[in-house]
C-alpha cells in the first residue's frame, strides 16, 4: 500500500482562535494557567473517542483537530516566532491532562513537542526551517523518523543517508519500523546521515513535507496498548531541499532538546494514566465508604498508599520539567552525562511506576476495575501503560546509561 | 438514579429529603457539632460549633448516599463545608 502524507483540507491563515489565546505576558495569571481551559476543551474530546480510539487502533483524529484548533500544537513556538513560548512545565501540564483523557492523544502530542521543539533550538535561520516554524505556528503536526531497520532501536545510529539528486536537491529513503500517526502528520522529521560517505553516527535532522514524500506501509500497529498512537511500519522515501536539514548535528539536538523533551512529555502522558487509574480507584473506594459511613473501608488504607506514590511520580515529572526550564540555554549542563542520565531516569522510572500504579489501582477497584469496560475500569489504562517501558525500550536506556555510570551519579 | 444495591432500603417517610434536610441530618449523625445540627442557623460557622475535617469526609459520603449524588471535586474544599447554607449548595450543584 502507498499512502501520501495527508494534505489537511483547512482554512489558510492563522487560526481562528489564536484571537482569544493570550499573548505571551509577563507578571499576569500563573502561566500555568493560560493553556488549562484550552487543554480543558481538547481532553473533553480526546476523552469523548478515547475507548472507539483503542478499540479501533485508529488515529485520535478529533482530538488531533482540537489541538490544532485550540493552539496547544503550536503552544511552545517562542514569542520571537509569533508563538505563546511555552515552557517545558507548562507542556507537561498540558500532556498529564490530555494523557488522563486520552494515553494516544497524550502521547502524539508529547512526540509533536519533542520534534517542533528542535525546529527553533536547532534549526537555524534557513527559508526551510523558518517555513516550518510558521507551519507549525499554524498548527501543522510534526511526526518523527528515527529508528531504522537492520540497525535496532538505536536512534543516535542511521544508515540511511542524504544524497544528493540531479535536480539540485536531496533525496532520503528509509526502513521505518514505527512511524507514530504518519497518516495525520503534516511533515515527518527524519534522521539520516550527513552523506553516503558518513559515519552511522553523523546524523542529521531532516524536514519531510507530504508534497515530496511517499510512505509505503510495510507492517501494521496492532498492539496491547496505545494503540491509537498508530505507529505502523513504514518506507519512507523523501525528496527535499538542502535548507530543511536542521543546522545542529542530530547528537546535539538529541541530547539537548529531543531527548530530554521527550522523556519529560512522556512521563508526564504516563502521569496522566496513572492519575486518571487512581481517580477511578477512589471512585469505587468512596462507593464502598457510602455504604458504611463512619467506618473507613479497608481499600482506602490501599488507596492512600497508591497516592503515596502517584505524588512522588508527579513530583519527579514536574522537577524535571522545571530543572529543563532551568537549564534550557545551558549546553555545558545539557551535555554532562549526569544530565543525561537524569533524563533517562526519568523515563525509566516514570514508565515502571505507572504499570505498578495503574494495577493498583485495578486492585483497589476490583471487578469493577478488571472489566474491560464502564466507567470503573481501567483496563485501557492498564494496557497503554505497559507501552511505557517497551516504546524505548528501557533496557536500551539503562545499556547507555551503564557506560555513563561509570563517569557520574545522579544530580542531587 | 440507579439505587446502589448495596444500600439499604431508604425508609418511605424518608425517600424523598429535601437537600437541606439531607445536610442536617447527615451533621446531626457524622458531624459531632456542640449544637443540635436540626436547629442550628443555616449560615453558622460549623468548623466553630466542632465540625472537624475528619468528620467533614462522613459529613459529605452521608448527604452522598442520602441524595444519590456526588460531589464534584472543585467542591470539595474547606469553605463548602463551612455552613449548612454552603453544604446545601454544593449537594444541589451535584445533583
Amino acid at each position: 500500500m502507498t499512502t501520501p502524507l495527508l494534505e489537511h483540507p483547512r482554512a489558510t491563515g492563522r487560526p481562528a482562535e489564536r484571537t482569544h489565546a493570550p499573548a505571551a505576558r509577563a507578571g499576569a495569571a500563573p502561566a500555568t494557567d493560560r493553556f488549562a481551559a484550552r487543554t480543558a476543551l481538547v481532553a473533553e474530546v480526546a476523552a469523548h473517542f478515547a475507548d472507539e480510539v483503542d478499540r479501533d487502533a485508529r488515529p485520535p483524529r478529533e482530538a488531533i483537530a482540537a489541538m490544532r484548533e485550540h493552539g496547544l500544537l503550536a503552544a511552545a513556538v517562542p514569542a520571537a516566532a509569533g508563538g505563546e513560548g511555552a515552557s517545558l512545565a507548562e507542556l507537561s501540564g498540558i500532556a498529564t491532562t490530555l494523557g488522563r483523557a486520552c494515553a494516544a492523544t497524550g502521547m502524539v502530542f508529547a512526540m509533536h513537542q519533542g520534534q517542533v521543539m528542535a525546529l527553533w533550538r536547532h534549526g537555524g535561520d534557513s527559508k526551510g526551517v523558518t517555513a516550518m516554524i510558521d507551519a507549525v505556528l499554524d498548527g501543522a503536526l510534526v511526526a518523527s523518523s528515527t529508528t531504522e531497520r537492520g540497525i535496532g532501536g538505536d536512534a543516535r545510529r542511521s544508515s540511511c543517508a542524504i544524497e544528493p539528486d540531479a535536480a539540485g536537491r536531496i533525496r532520503l529513503r528509509k526502513e521505518a519500523p514505527v512511524i507514530s500517526y504518519a497518516t495525520e502528520a503534516d511533515a515527518v522529521f527524519v534522521t539520516a546521515r550527513r552523506s553516503v560517505d558518513a559515519a552511522a553516527s553523523d546524523q542529521r535532522l531532516v524536514i519531510c513535507l507530504p508534497s515530496g514524500t511517499t510512505l509505503t506501509q510495510t507492517s501494521t500497529w496492532d498492539t496491547l496498548g496505545l494503540r491509537g498512537t498508530c505507529s505502523n511500519g513504514w518506507t519512507l522515501d523523501a525528496e527535499t531541499d538542502e535548507d530543511r536539514v536542521l543546522r545542529d548535528d542530530y547528537a546535539t539536538i538529541s541530547a539537548r532538546t529531543v531527548l530530554p523533551v521527550s522523556h519529560v512529555l512522556w512521563a508526564s502522558v504516563w502521569l496522566g494514566i496513572a492519575a486518571d487509574a487512581a481517580d477511578r480507584a477512589r471512585a469505587a473506594v468512596r462507593k464502598q465508604a457510602r455504604a458504611t459511613v463512619g467506618t473507613t473501608p479497608p481499600g482506602a488504607l490501599r488507596l492512600a498508599e497508591l497516592l503515596v506514590d502517584l505524588q512522588a511520580l508527579a513530583d519527579s515529572v514536574r522537577h524535571a520539567a522545571a530543572r529543563f526550564d532551568a537549564i534550557a540555554d545551558d549546553d555545558a549542563v545539557l551535555d554532562s552525562s549526569a544530565y543525561a542520565l537524569s533524563a533517562n531516569a526519568l523515563k525509566i522510572g516514570a514508565s515502571e511506576r505507572v504499570a505498578d500504579l495503574v494495577t493498583t489501582a485495578m486492585r483497589i477497584v476490583g471487578i469493577a476495575g478488571f472489566a474491560a469496560t464502564g466507567p470503573l475500569s481501567v483496563a485501557r489504562h492498564l494496557r497503554d501503560a505497559h507501552g511505557a517501558a517497551v516504546m524505548v525500550s528501557n533496557d536500551r536506556l539503562l545499556q547507555n546509561d551503564a557506560a555513563l555510570a561509570l563517569m557520574s551519579g545522579a544530580i542531587l | 438514579m440507579d439505587q446502589d444495591p448495596t444500600t439499604p432500603a431508604t425508609p418511605v417517610a424518608l425517600a424523598a429529603p429535601t437537600t437541606e434536610q439531607a445536610v442536617r441530618r447527615a451533621l446531626a449523625d457524622h458531624g459531632r457539632l456542640t449544637v443540635d445540627a436540626m436547629d442550628v442557623a443555616s449560615i453558622a460557622d460549623l468548623y466553630a460549633l466542632g465540625l472537624t475535617s475528619h468528620a467533614t469526609v462522613n459529613v459529605m459520603l452521608a448527604v452522598e448516599n442520602d441524595l444519590d449524588v456526588e460531589f464534584p471535586d472543585a467542591v470539595l474544599n474547606r469553605s463548602t463545608f463551612a455552613t449548612v447554607e454552603s453544604i446545601t449548595a454544593a449537594a444541589e450543584l451535584a445533583s
